[in-house]
C-alpha cells in the first residue's frame, strides 16, 4: 500500500479566499492510502517544498499530491522537490484547485470547497497507481527551419546560420525581403529601407549555411522538438533557376500585363516577372495564370515549325532568353516539387499584410486618389510606379493637399479592436518625407490618439509638428469624390468641438496590420492556435514571448502581433537564440509520458499506425507476425493510439486506463446512484 | 485427474446454439465422453430435474457450463444452484458472458417489451390485456406459477461469481474442444479470466492489411453488408463494412470475414478491455476519414454493443 502525502496550498488568498483549506486538508486525511495531509501558505516557496522533502526523507510518504495551482507552471518545481527528497519524480500528481476551482467559483465557498475535495480525491486515486518513470533524451537534428523571409525571418536565419547551424528559409514569394522591401524610408531615423535591407538580403542569399527556398510554402509538419519532418512545396516557376541569371530580357519581351503586387496594384508587371529590382534570388518567375501562351506555346508542348524557314516558332520570352532558362517545351509539373526537410527547431516569421481599402465604403475607396499608406510608400519609393515622384494616381498631378486618416480598421470594433501600433509613426514619417521635400504641400493628419511610444519617437513627432504638419484630433466621417479628381474630407474636430471640412487631392488611409494570409492554416499544420485577432499565440506574454505551446517552434515578428522593424528584429534574434538552445544541446529531454505497445497483447490489426500524428508507429516483425511498435524518440505522448487500440495493448505511461478510471471513479463517487464507471 | 470429471450444463436464456456447439464436436466428443460424466444437462440433453440438482451436495460437480443470459427468476435460481454445486463455473458463450443478443432488450424497459409482445403485434389477441404474472389460479383451485420476468437482462457474473468466461455465439466447435480439454487437463488461467487465445480476429484474419504487407488506410465510406461486394482479400473494415474484428477475440479463427461477413463481435472483448462497445467506438471512430461518416452509422448501440450491452458501462435503459 502506498503512503500518500497530500499538501494543500493556500496560494495566499488565491485559493484560501474561496476554499476552506482546513476542511480540504482534513478530508484528504480520510482518503485511502493518505498518511499525512498538510497545508501551507505557499507550497511553491522553499519552506513549502521543504515540507514535502522532509516527509519523504523521514520515510513518511512515498507518493505526493500537491493541491495548488496549475501544473503548467508548477509541476516541474514540485517534481524536482519530490526528486530531491529521494523519490522518483513521477510519483507526483497535482490537483489544480486554483485555476479550476477557487478562481472560477470565487463566490461559492461551499461549492468550491466540495469541488476541491473531489479534485484532491481524484489526484489521490491516481497517485496510488502511478509507476516510476525515467526521463529520456532524444538526439536533435542540428538544423532549423525559418518560415517567412521578411526582416524578422532573415535575421532569425542569419543568427542561426552564423552560429553554425544549417537553416532552411522558406519564403512564399519569389524573393526574400518581405514588406520592408516595399518601404521607402524607415522611422525614426529615416534611413532608406532598401539601403539597409539589401545587404542583409545578400548576406542571407549567399550564406553557406542558409538554404533559400523561395516561391515555396510549408505543406505539412510532423514530428516534435529535435526532429521535425517538414514537407515544403516549391511552387512551379516554369523557369529553370539553375540557368536563369535574372537579366530580365524575358520580362522585357513579355506582352502580358498583370497588376503588380509589389507596387500594391498601382502599375502592371509582366506575366513573366522578377519581383523587384533588388530581388534575392534575382530570378524570373512565370505567372502561369496570366500567361497568354504566345505563339500557342503552352507549357510542355513542342513548338510548331515555321512553314517557310523550317525554324521552330518560339514565344517571345523564350526567344529573349540567352541562357535557355526559359524553355516552354519542358513538361513542368504545375504542382511544383515537394521537398522533405529534417529540422530540429522551427521559427515562424510570416509577417503581416495591410488591410485593403475596399471595406471602408465611407472613404470612397473607388477613387484612385484614396490610397493606403503602403501604396503611398510605393509612390514615394524610387522603385515604385512613379519612380519616387509624388504624383496622385488619377492623373499624375502633384497633390497640393494631402489628408491622412489614422486607425482605419484598427481600434474599430467593426474591424479590429487592436491598435496596429506602427500607423502613427509611419503616417508621421510619410508626412515628414513629403513636407521636407515639398514644404508647400498642405498635410493634415486626422487622429484619435497619437501613439508615439518608443525610443526617439516622441521627438520625431514633435519635429513633424514643427514642420507645419497639421494634426487634428477627430474621426473622419466621410470622404466624398468631387469634380476635378478632388476629394472632400468631412470630420469632427474634437478639440475645437466643431465639424471640419477639407478639400484634398490625395487621401491616405492608415489601414490596419493583419496577420499574413494563411497564418491560421499554417498554425493548424504546426499545432499552434491563433488568437481571435488571428495572430499566433505565444506561450506566455511576458515570460515566454517567442515560444509557442509546441515545443521547438518559436515565433518572431508580426506573426505574433503588429510591431515595428526594431521590435521585429529584436524578437527575431530572441527567437533564434531560443531555437538554437536545443540545437546547441544536441539532445532534448523528453518526458517519459509516452505510449508503449505490449506486443504480447497486440493483435496486429494496425489501426494505430495511420492515427499517429508523429508517424511514430510502424508494424515490425515480432515472432513471425507484423505487430505494432512505437518509436519512443518520435512519440509525443498524445495518447491517440492508446485510446483507439482495440486490444487495449497500448499503454500511455502516466495516463494508464487504470489511473484514469480511478480518477473518474473518485470524481463521480456518489453521483447518479448506480455503479460508478 | 483421477476418475471421471463430472459436468453440469444449463441452457438459460440462450437459444440452444451453445448446446449445439458442444454436440458439433461429433467424433471429438466420442473421445472426450469416456472421461466425462454428465450429471445434469437441462433442458436439452439429459432428463435430470432441478430438484435432483438441488439435492446434490455443494461443490460436488467439477465443472458447470452455464449458457444464456439471466432474464427470468428461474434462470437466476439455477445460476445460484449451479454456483453452489459446481467447483468451477463457466459462463459459456456470448449470452452468459456478456448478455448476448437478448441483451439488446436492455434498450427497452420491461413495460415496453410487454407492450410490444402482448399488445402491439398483429398476431396478438389479448382482449383482457393480460401480461405474464408470477402466479395465477385456474378454475379456482389450481395455482400455477411462472418465473418472474425481470426488468432487464444480466450476464451471469452479475448474478453469481464466475470462474471463467468463454465467448462466441456460439463458441466455435474447434475452440470448444480446446476449452473443454483445457478444463479436463486443468490448464486454466487465473479464475475470473476468459478462456481465449487472447488475440483479436485481425491476428488471424487473412484480410488484415498488415499480414498482406499493406498499410492500413482510413475508412472513407460506411457500408452495410447488403451494399456492394467486398473486394477480394481486402480488409472489410477498410472497405467500409464496420467489422469489429480488431476488438473481438479471434478464437473463431476469423470465420465470418472469411465469408465476406464483417465480424459482429460475438467473441467478446480482448482480455483487459473493460467495455467492448466503448473500445469498438474508440477504434472505429478513430479510423474514419472524416467526422461526417459517424452520422452514417445506423444504430450505433446495437452495432457496437450487439452482444455486450448488459455487461457494459451503459448496462440498460434507465428511463
Amino acid at each position: 500500500m502506498s503512503r500518500i502525502g497530500v499538501y494543500v496550498c493556500h496560494c495566499g488568498e488565491n485559493i484560501a479566499g474561496a476554499v476552506d483549506v482546513e476542511e480540504v486538508r482534513k478530508y484528504a486525511e480520510t482518503l485511502p492510502g493518505v498518511v499525512v495531509a498538510r497545508d501551507y501558505l505557499f507550497m511553491c516557496s522553499d519552506p513549502g517544498q521543504e515540507l514535502i522533502k522532509q516527509d519523504i526523507r523521514d520515510g513518511l510518504v512515498d507518493r505526493v499530491v500537491v493541491a495548488a495551482c496549475t501544473p503548467r507552471t508548477h509541476e516541474p518545481i514540485f517534481r524536482k522537490a519530490v526528486e530531491n527528497g529521494g523519490l522518483n519524480k513521477y510519483f507526483f500528481e497535482m490537483a489544480n484547485i486554483r485555476d479550476q476551482d477557487s478562481w472560477p467559483h470565487w463566490h461559492d465557498r461551499e461549492g468550491a470547497t466540495a469541488k476541491a475535495k473531489k479534485l484532491v480525491a481524484s489526484a489521490v486515486a491516481k497517485v496510488a497507481l502511478l509507476e516510476p518513470l525515467e526521463d529520456r533524451y532524444v538526439d536533435v537534428t542540428r538544423s532549423s527551419l525559418v518560415i517567412g523571409g521578411g526582416v524578422a525571418g532573415m535575421f532569425a536565419a542569419l543568427d542561426l546560420a552564423n552560429m553554425g547551424y544549417k537553416v532552411y528559409l522558406v519564403e512564399k514569394n519569389p524573393s526574400i525581403g518581405g514588406n520592408m522591401a516595399k518601404l521607402d524610408k524607415t522611422f525614426p531615423t529615416n534611413d532608406c529601407s532598401a539601403c539597409i535591407l539589401t545587404p542583409i538580403m545578400v548576406q542571407v542569399g549567399t550564406h553557406p549555411n542558409i538554404e533559400l527556398l523561395t516561391y515555396s510554402e510549408v505543406e505539412s509538419v510532423e514530428g516534435s522538438i529535435g526532429n521535425f519532418k517538414v514537407k515544403v512545396r516549391k511552387k512551379q516557376t516554369y523557369v529553370d533557376w539553375d540557368r536563369c541569371t535574372g537579366c530580365g530580357d524575358c520580362v522585357e519581351a513579355c506582352p502580358a500585363r498583370v497588376p503588380n503586387e509589389f507596387n500594391e496594384g498601382m502599375d502592371k508587371r509582366k506575366a513573366i516577372y522578377i519581383e523587384f529590382p533588388q530581388a534575392v534570388p534575382k530570378r524570373a518567375v512565370l505567372d502561369i495564370e496570366h500567361c497568354i501562351n504566345c505563339a500557342k506555346r503552352a507549357i510542355g508542348t513542342e513548338p510548331r515549325i515555321h512553314s517557310k524557314t523550317g525554324e521552330p516558332i518560339l514565344a517571345p520570352c523564350e526567344k529573349a532568353c540567352k541562357t535557355g532558362a526559359c524553355d516552354r517545351s519542358k513538361p513542368y509539373n504545375p504542382d511544383g516539387e515537394i521537398m522533405e526537410l529534417s529540422v530540429g527547431t522551427i521559427i515562424v516569421a510570416t509577417g503581416y499584410k495591410v488591410m485593403d481599402k475596399t471595406p471602408f465604403k465611407e472613404y470612397s475607396p473607388q477613387s484612385p486618389n484614396v490610397i493606403t499608406a503602403m501604396q503611398l510608400e510605393r509612390i514615394l519609393s524610387a522603385t515604385g510606379p512613379t519612380e519616387g515622384e509624388l504624383r496622385r494616381p488619377s492623373d499624375g498631378e502633384k497633390p497640393r493637399t494631402i489628408v491622412f486618416i489614422s486607425c482605419v480598421g484598427s481600434r474599430d470594433k467593426n474591424h479590429h479592436t487592436y491598435c496596429s501600433k506602427v500607423c502613427c509613426m509611419y503616417m508621421l514619417k510619410e508626412a515628414r518625407l513629403i513636407k521636407e521635400k515639398y514644404p508647400n504641400i498642405n498635410i493634415y493628419i486626422f487622429f484619435i490618439d497619437v501613439r508615439t511610444a518608443g525610443k526617439d519617437f516622441e521627438e520625431y513627432y514633435n519635429y513633424c509638428r514643427g514642420l507645419g504638419i497639421k494634426m487634428i484630433r477627430g474621426r473622419v466621417g466621410a470622404v466624398d469624390e468631387l469634380a476635378g479628381d478632388r476629394l472632400r474630407v468631412r470630420a469632427y474636430d474634437v478639440d475645437l468641438g466643431v465639424p471640419v471640412e477639407l478639400e484634398a487631392d490625395l487621401v491616405v488611409l492608415a489601414t490596419a496590420i493583419e496577420p499574413a494570409p494563411g497564418l491560421e492554416e499554417l498554425g493548424r499544420k504546426l499545432g499552434i492556435t491563433c488568437g481571435s485577432e488571428g495572430f499566433m499565440k505565444e506561450l506566455h506574454t511576458k515570460l515566454y514571448p517567442v515560444e509557442t505551446p509546441v515545443k521547438g517552434i518559436y515565433i518572431a515578428g508580426c506573426a505574433q502581433g503588429p510591431k515595428d522593424i526594431p521590435e521585429s528584429v529584436s524578437q527575431a534574434r530572441a527567437a533564434s537564440s531560443a531555437a538554437a538552445v536545443p540545437l546547441a544541446m544536441g539532445r532534448v529531454l523528453v518526458e517519459p509520458l509516452i505510449s508503449e505497445v505490449d506486443q504480447e497483447k497486440c493483435s496486429g490489426c494496425g489501426i494505430c499506425v495511420p492515427l499517429c500524428p508523429y508517424l511514430a508507429i510502424s508494424m515490425v516483425e515480432y515472432r513471425e507476425k507484423p505487430l505494432s511498435r512505437i518509436n519512443e524518440a518520435l512519440c509525443a505522448g498524445c495518447g491517440v493510439c492508446a485510446a483507439a487500440c482495440p486490444s487495449g495493448a497500448i499503454t500511455l505511461h502516466g495516463y494508464t486506463s487504470a489511473q484514469i478510471h480511478a480518477q473518474i471513479e473518485a470524481l463521480t463517487a456518489g453521483i447518479g446512484g448506480g455503479a460508478n464507471v | 485427474m483421477a476418475g471421471k470429471l463430472t459436468l453440469a450444463y444449463f441452457l438459460s436464456g440462450g437459444c440452444g446454439g451453445c448446446d449445439m456447439a458442444i454436440v458439433d464436436l461429433s467424433e471429438t466428443l466420442v473421445d472426450v465422453l469416456p472421461r466425462l460424466e454428465v450429471v445434469f444437462w437441462a433442458p436439452t440433453v439429459a432428463d435430470v430435474k432441478y430438484k435432483e440438482l438441488e439435492a446434490m451436495p455443494d461443490k460436488s460437480i467439477d465443472v458447470g457450463l452455464y449458457s444464456g443470459m439471466v432474464r427470468l427468476g428461474e434462470q437466476e435460481h439455477i445460476a445460484k444452484v449451479m454456483r453452489a454445486k459446481c467447483k468451477v463455473l463457466v459462463a459459456w458463450g456470448a449470452c452468459a458472458a456478456l448478455g448476448g443478443i437478448p441483451g439488446m432488450g436492455n434498450m427497452h424497459t420491461r413495460e415496453e417489451i410487454f407492450k410490444t409482445a402482448y399488445f402491439d403485434t398483429y398476431s396478438t389477441d389479448n382482449p383482457d390485456g393480460i401480461t405474464p404474472q408470477t402466479r395465477c389460479v385456474v378454475d379456482g383451485k389450481y395455482e400455477l406459477t411462472l418465473p418472474e420476468f425481470y426488468e432487464y437482462v444480466r450476464p451471469l457474473h452479475h448474478v453469481v461469481d464466475v470462474d471463467y468466461f468463454v465467448g462466441g455465439c456460439p463458441p466455435h466447435h474447434s475452440f470448444v474442444a480446446e476449452a473443454i480439454s483445457a478444463v479436463l487437463e486443468g490448464k486454466l488461467p487465473p479464475p475470473g479470466s476468459w478462456i481465449t487465445g487472447g488475440k483479436a480476429v485481425c491476428d488471424i484474419c487473412r484480410r488484415n492489411p498488415a499480414l498482406r504487407g499493406e498499410e492500413r488506410e482510413p475508412i472513407t465510406a460506411v457500408k452495410r453488408t447488403i451494399e456492394g461486394v467486398p473486394a477480394e482479400g481486402k480488409c472489410l473494415l477498410q472497405e467500409g463494412y464496420l467489422c469489429l474484428g480488431p476488438v473481438t477475440q479471434g478464437d473463431c479463427k476469423a470465420l465470418c470475414p472469411k465469408v465476406n461477413i464483417p465480424c459482429r463481435g460475438c467473441g467478446g472483448p480482448i482480455p483487459g478491455v473493460k467495455d467492448f462497445g466503448l473500445r469498438a467506438i474508440g477504434a472505429i471512430a478513430a479510423s474514419l476519414a472524416n467526422e461526417e461518416l459517424v452520422d452514417q452509422i445506423p444504430s450505433p448501440v446495437k452495432l457496437f454493443y450487439r452482444y455486450s450491452l448488459p455487461a457494459s458501462m451503459l448496462g440498460r435503459k434507465v428511463k
